[in-house]
């Protein structure tokens, strides 16, 4: 049941999402952690890398344990 | 036999070499490992000379089954750098990775230390490699275990055990912990790696590690990888010990999620031991149930059990927590950290109701959430899908220990030790394990420690042979057997006469 509400949520359009997040974390230390990543979400654009597709792309790892 | 639940973390690190034009990882990582040892050499008033591992005992092939098939195919790598630190770790290039081996440690607490501080080691050798390539280039390291193309690399744990206790039972006892454990200290990945399906098939998972298990029980580490690992290596008296190597966890970021991570599993271990683990906890099919746990982030799907029932993960461990409450309570917490363990109990407790609650609530303590909240925010506010590279980016970022990109380091994670402490931990080692009298030799007789490894330090007194101090027991050779032994020595000439004495 869990599962499929979360489905259906992620095909929503963002806004209510966001809402609905807003909605869920009632609680004083839920309403802190969603303002800080608000925050955050702000600013992640400049820690991201630059060219993101191309880093993705060349990041590969062989030969580990 | 009590046996003390001495445990170790070893940690494979992701590296790129940004700006090369051509780069190899191998060249990489003994590039970043040499940066920082000559740094510590030329620091000024450094006692410290450039020691090398030892590779005398050394022996992955060797089954914990005692079987046959103990080739593995590989051999150590003794040309590559390797190189003991005065903290008791062993910082070397293994396989295409540069890895910290962490010293041995008592608790789960202390575990976090070292493991912070490898994390601080790695952080400056990519400062000093930095001074020493190109305008334009740099080495970065990422304390992640997927590159997110079916190439993975370990973070592996090590916990000492009673000898006694047969195999066969650490497997029965291991196998649900290793499933289950992973909805707390799971590091979160966007996508499938798992052979055959479709990349974004599963938009997120909770482990960076389960869809490379294949096998239950086996020897290998780095294809057909099992579960519960089987190699053989005590590094001490193999009459009393046995090592075990876990290599199915993830690397953590989340100091809680470390601390949850050793802490609940010295305690499972110590229940095996003392014969006390359920017996209706056995899986039908563990390999299906570790990929099937990773992708429900519910944590409500169930899976079936021998017997013919079910459960989910959070049964399990709620399970495994009360066994273990009850076997502290009952039989003491001497051998599984003292008051480390109490705190390991509560920890436990919270946060499996706090995923019981709401899964997405442990959002400062469990990596896998941390990723999650951010990763499916930043998704609804750029309406963006999960194949977007953007989000791959993010995940990676997530590990890259670099402070101007790291991603971890933005989401406050809760600490449990302070940065001062991480900082002293870099050069001392852990004061309560044999850890201690390998990091003292290093400190104080750098010039005249030839090699040393796990279970002994080799010195040159300038005679015709070289002098091995074996320490075979992980329990001595603590500050309160040796400290002021060193302090009385002033030449290891001393130091080893007052040994034999």
């Amino acid at each position: 049941m869990a599962e499929r509400e979360r489905i259906q949520k992620s095909s929503r359009p963002s806004a209510e999402s966001v809402q609905e997040e807003e909605t869920r974390a009632a609680s004083p230390t839920g309403d802190r952690l969603k303002a800080e990543l608000d925050d955050l979400l702000d600013e992640i654009d400049e820690v991201l890398e630059t060219n993101a597709e191309e880093f993705v792309n060349s990041y590969i790892q062989k030969g580990g344990q | 036999m009590v046996v003390p639940k001495i445990c170790g973390l070893e940690t494979e690190y992701g590296i790129t070499h940004r700006g090369a034009e051509e780069s190899n990882p191998i060249t990489a990582s003994s590039l970043l490992i040499n940066a920082y040892l000559s740094g510590l050499q030329h620091a000024p008033g450094s006692p410290i000379a450039r020691v090398e591992w030892d590779f005398e005992d050394e022996m992955p092939g060797r089954d914990a089954r005692g079987v046959g098939g103990g080739d593995i195919g590989y051999e150590p790598e003794t040309h590559l750098v390797n190189a003991v630190l005065t903290n008791g770790s062993r910082y070397y290039v293994d396989h295409a990775h540069p890895e910290i081996s962490g010293p041995e440690c008592a608790d789960a607490r202390s575990a976090v230390v070292w493991d912070r501080a490898a994390d601080v080691i790695a952080r400056r050798s990519m400062e000093a490699a930095r001074a020493l390539l190109p305008e334009g280039q740099e080495l970065v390291v990422y304390k992640n275990n997927s590159d997110g193309k079916g190439n993975s690399y370990g973070c592996h744990e090590n916990y000492l055990m009673d000898r006694a206790t047969p195999f066969g039972r650490i497997v029965v006892g291991a196998t649900p912990h290793f499933v289950t454990r992973q909805i707390f200290c799971g590091a979160g990945k966007v996508g499938t790696e798992a052979a055959g399906v479709e990349r974004f098939s599963v938009p997120f998972q909770l482990s960076q590690r389960a869809d490379f298990f294949e096998e239950e029980v086996g020897l290998e580490t780095t294809l057909k990888r099992p579960i519960v690992n089987t190699r053989d290596e005590p590094h001490a008296d193999a009459r009393h010990y046995r090592r075990l190597h876990v290599i199915v966890g993830d690397a953590n970021l989340a100091e809680v999620a470390t601390f949850l991570k050793v802490g609940t599993t010295a305690l499972v271990l110590a229940l095996v031991e003392h014969d006390l683990f359920p017996d209706d906890l056995c899986l039908a099919a563990p390999v299906q149930a570790i990929r099937a746990v990773s992708c429900d982030l519910s944590l409500r799907q169930p899976f079936r059990l021998a017997d013919g029932t079910s459960a989910t993960a959070l049964d399990v461990q709620w399970e495994l927590l009360e066994r273990c409450a009850k076997y502290c309570h009952d039989v003491g917490t001497e051998a599984v950290g003292g008051a480390v363990a109490d705190e390991v109990l509560a920890r436990w407790e919270t946060v499996l109701t706090q995923l019981e609650t709401d899964p997405l609530s442990p959002a400062t303590t469990v990596d896998w959430v941390a990723k999650y909240r951010l990763l499916d925010a930043y998704r609804s506010r750029n309406g963006c899908d999960w194949s977007d590279s953007r989000l791959q980016a993010l995940d990676l970022q997530y590990h890259d220990l670099r402070p101007e990109r790291s991603v971890a380091d933005r989401l406050a994670l809760e600490r449990l030790v302070d940065a001062e402490e991480v900082r002293w931990a870099t050069e001392n080692p852990p004061p309560d394990t044999r850890a201690y009298f390998r990091g003292r030799c290093l400190q104080q007789f750098a010039s005249h420690v030839v090699a040393a490894n796990w279970d002994s330090v080799v010195f040159d007194l300038g005679g015709e042979t070289l002098r091995r101090v074996p320490m075979m027991e992980p329990a001595r050779g603590t500050r309160q057997h040796v400290a002021s032994l060193f302090d009385e020595c002033q030449t290891p000439a001393d130091l080893i006469g007052r040994l034999q004495q």
